[in-house]
C-alpha cells in the first residue's frame, strides 16, 4: 500500500525559542530548524512498514517555505521514495494544512496517512484529526503501536488512563506518539542518494485551497518567570520549609 | 450566547477536567453539557448537579461506547447548530474529537486554552509553553479545548440542570472499532488533579526504584508522575508522563526527583504552586524553577525524607 507522510519543519527541539521584541511571534531567523520530532517517528514507521513489505511507496509532503525542501530531503534519506513541497509563505494553520493534504490524498490515493500527533511549534495537536474529518476516514491518534493486517489496521493509542487498542478500516489516518519507535539516523550514502530522489514543488494556490488564517495573533509574550527559589542543606530543612514556610504539607 | 461542553467521563464519573471546561465556558455564556456513552443515565444525573450547567443533553447509545471520535464528532456536528461555542476538555478524548468536529464545521480550533479574554479572544501556550499567544478567532463558531490546570473546576454538587435526551443523527460513521484497553489502576489520586505530585525521572535508575517514591506519595496523599525518559525506559506506564506531550499538572506541591528539567518536562509542571527538586547535579536546569532545591543522591535523600515525613505525621 501507498503511504503519505506529512512532515513539518520546525525550530529544533533543543533550541529555546525567543519571543520577538515586538511581540508578534517567535524569532525563527537564524535559528536551527529540524523535522518535527513526531514526524521523524512517522517517517521511521513508514520505512519499517516498507521494509516489512506492507508499504510499497512512501510519499512525504511538507507545507511551508522553500527551505522545507531540506526537511523533505532528510525524510528521503531516511527511506521515503519521493517528496512534494507545497510552497506557502509561512506554514498555514492546521485547517488549511488539512485541506491541502486532502487535495494531495485525492491526487495520490494513499491507503494510509501517517503523521505526527503534534507539531512542537504551534502545539495544536489537530491536523491529523482534521484531515480524517475532511476525508470522512477513521483516525487512530497518539499511536504507540501499529499492526497492519489485510484491510484493517490495529492501532494502540496512548490515552489518559493508559493504553487503548482500536481496529481501523483502511484507508485511515494515524497520528504517532513518542514511543512508537526510535527514528534512525540517515547514513551518508543515503543522504547522497536522497539528493537524486524526486522532489516536486507546487504552489498552495495551485491546489485551490484558501490558506487565509482564521486566527489572528494579537500578541505573543513570554510566560511569567518563576521567582528563583532557595537551596536547602538537608532533608530536615526541606520538610520544615514545606511545613512552616510554604504550608503545603 | 450559549456554549456546549463535551463532558468526558470514566467509571461513571464526569472528569474533573470537564468541570474545568464548564468553568471556562461560564465566562462565555449559558452552558449546556453533553454526556455521550453507552448506559450513561447515572453519569447524566451526576452531570446535572455540576454548578454552572443549565441543561444536560444525553446521547445514550452503543455507538458512543469508548468515545470513538467518528460517531462522537458526527453527534456534536448535528447538535452544534444551536451554539456559538463548542468546548471540550483537553483530555485524550477532547483532543481526539474536537479537531475532527472543527473540520466538519470548517472551523480552525483553538487548542489548550489557558485564558479567555473575550467571546473570540483566547490565550494558549505555544512552543512547549515557552511563549503564550493571544489569538482572535474569525470563525462564526468557536471551538476550543480547555487546559484543565488553568481553570478551577466547577463544583460537582449544587447545580440543578435539566436532563434531556439528545436527538441523534441518523447516520453515525463507524470506521473504527474498539478492541481492548489496558488501563492503569491506582488507589492514589488522579495525576491530573492531585494536590501533590511526586515524580521520578531517569535518575531513579529502574522501575523497582520507583517503590522508593511510593511511601512518600502515600504520606503526602500524592499522585506519582514521571519524566518521558523514565517512561521510555519502561520504569512506569505511559500515563505517568508529565510534560509537553504528557499530562499537564499544576498541584500545590510538585516534587521532582532525578529529573533534569528539560523544557518539555517543565511545560507540564511549571505552573505548580511549590516546586521541589532533588538532583545530584547542582547545575541541573530543574533548579532554576524550583522553590526548594536539594542537591544530593536520591538514594539517600528519599529514605531520609520518608523518615522525616513519618516523624511529622
Ligand atoms: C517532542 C518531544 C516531546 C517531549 N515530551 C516530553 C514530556 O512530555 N515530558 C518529559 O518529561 N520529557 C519530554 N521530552 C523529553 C525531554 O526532552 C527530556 O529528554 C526528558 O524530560 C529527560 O528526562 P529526565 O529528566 O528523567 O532524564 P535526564 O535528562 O537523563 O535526567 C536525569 C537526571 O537525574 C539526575 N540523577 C541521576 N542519578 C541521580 C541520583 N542518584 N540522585 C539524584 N539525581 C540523579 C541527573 O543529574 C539528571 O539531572 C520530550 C522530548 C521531545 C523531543
Ligand atoms: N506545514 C505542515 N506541513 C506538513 N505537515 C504538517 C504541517 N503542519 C502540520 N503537519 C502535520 O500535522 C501534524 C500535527 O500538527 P499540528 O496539528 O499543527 O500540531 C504534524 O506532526 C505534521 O505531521
Amino acid at each position: 500500500m501507498k503511504l503519505l507522510v506529512p512532515v513539518k519543519r520546525v525550530i529544533d527541539y533543543n533550541v529555546k525559542p525567543r519571543v520577538k521584541a515586538d511581540n508578534s511571534g517567535v524569532e525563527t531567523a537564524g535559528v536551527k530548524m529540524s523535522m518535527n520530532p513526531f514526524d521523524e517517528i512517522a517517517v521511521e514507521e513508514a520505512v519499517r512498514l516498507k521494509e516489512k513489505g506492507v508499504a510499497t511507496e512512501i510519499v512525504v509532503v511538507s507545507v511551508g517555505a522553500a527551505q522545507a525542501a531540506d526537511t523533505l530531503r532528510t525524510a528521503m534519506a531516511m527511506g521515503a521514495d519521493r517528496a512534494i513541497l507545497v510552497q506557502a509563505e509561512e506554514a498555514p494553520e492546521p485547517l488549511a494544512v488539512a485541506k491541502i493534504l486532502r487535495a494531495l490524498v485525492e491526487r495520490e490515493q494513499p491507503r494510509l496517512v501517517l503523521m505526527g500527533k503534534q507539531a512542537i511549534d504551534d502545539d495544536m495537536n489537530a491536523t491529523g484529526q482534521m484531515l480524517a474529518g475532511l476525508l470522512g476516514w477513521g483516525q487512530g491518534t497518539f499511536a504507540s503501536k501499529i499492526e497492519a493486517g489485510g484491510d484493517a489496521l490495529s492501532v494502540t493509542r496512548e490515552v489518559d488512563g493508559g493504553l487503548e487498542t482500536i481496529s481501523l478500516v483502511l484507508p485511515a489516518i494515524v497520528t504517532v506518539d513518542l514511543r512508537l519507535n526510535e527514528p534512525r539516523y540517515a547514513s551518508l550514502p543515503n543522504i547522497m542518494k536522497a539528493r537524486k530522489k524526486p522532489l516536486e514543488t507546487i504552489a498552495a494556490a495551485g491546489l485551490g485551497v484558501d490558506v487565509a488564517p482564521r486566527l489572528q495573533t494579537l500578541r505573543v509574550v513570554e510566560p511569567p518567570e518563576r521567582k528563583a527559589g532557595i537551596r536547602v542543606g538537608s532533608v530536615a530543612e526541606l520538610v520544615n520549609k514545606l511545613r512552616d514556610e510554604a504550608r503545603v504539607i | 450566547m450559549t456554549v456546549l461542553v463535551l463532558l468526558d467521563h470514566a467509571d461513571g464519573a464526569v472528569s474533573q477536567a470537564s468541570r474545568s471546561a464548564v468553568a471556562a465556558a461560564g465566562r462565555l455564556g449559558e452552558v449546556h453539557g453533553l454526556v455521550a456513552g453507552d448506559g450513561v443515565a447515572a453519569v447524566a444525573e451526576a452531570a446535572a448537579r455540576i454548578q454552572g450547567l443549565s441543561r444536560v443533553l444525553v446521547a445514550d447509545a452503543e455507538a458512543f461506547a469508548h468515545s470513538l471520535p467518528e460517531p462522537l464528532a458526527a453527534l456534536l456536528q448535528s447538535l452544534s447548530g444551536a451554539y456559538d461555542h463548542v468546548l471540550a476538555p483537553a483530555t485524550a478524548t477532547g483532543k481526539n474529537v474536537l479537531p475532527r468536529l472543527a473540520a466538519l464545521l470548517d472551523v480552525q480550533p483553538v487548542s489548550e486554552v489557558v485564558a479567555i479574554e473575550g467571546p473570540d479572544t483566547f490565550v494558549r501556550p505555544i512552543y512547549a509553553g515557552s511563549a503564550l499567544a493571544t489569538v482572535r478567532s474569525g470563525d462564526a463558531k468557536k471551538l476550543l479545548t480547555i487546559r484543565a490546570a488553568a481553570f478551577d473546576p466547577a463544583p460537582a454538587e449544587g447545580g440543578t440542570a435539566t436532563v434531556e435526551a439528545a436527538t441523534l443523527p441518523a447516520d453515525l460513521p463507524a470506521p473504527a472499532r474498539f478492541v481492548s484497553a489496558e488501563l492503569s489502576r491506582s488507589e492514589r489520586p488522579d495525576l491530573s488533579s492531585a494536590r501533590v505530585v511526586v515524580s521520578g525521572g531517569r535518575g531513579m535508575g529502574s522501575g523497582e526504584n520507583f517503590s522508593l517514591l511510593a511511601p512518600i506519595a502515600d504520606s503526602l496523599g500524592a499522585a506519582i508522575g514521571a519524566s518521558r525518559a523514565a517512561v521510555d525506559a519502561g520504569y512506569v506506564p505511559n500515563d505517568y508522563q508529565v510534560g509537553q506531550t504528557g499530562k499537564i499538572v499544576a498541584p500545590e506541591l510538585y516534587l521532582a526527583v532525578g529529573i533534569s528539567g528539560a523544557i518539555q518536562h517543565l511545560a507540564g509542571m511549571k505552573d505548580s504552586k511549590i516546586i521541589v527538586a532533588v538532583n545530584k547535579d547542582a547545575e541541573a536546569p530543574i533548579f532554576a524553577v524550583a522553590d526548594y532545591g536539594l542537591v544530593g543522591d536520591l538514594f539517600t535523600v528519599l529514605p531520609e525524607l520518608q523518615a522525616e515525613l513519618n516523624k511529622t505525621a
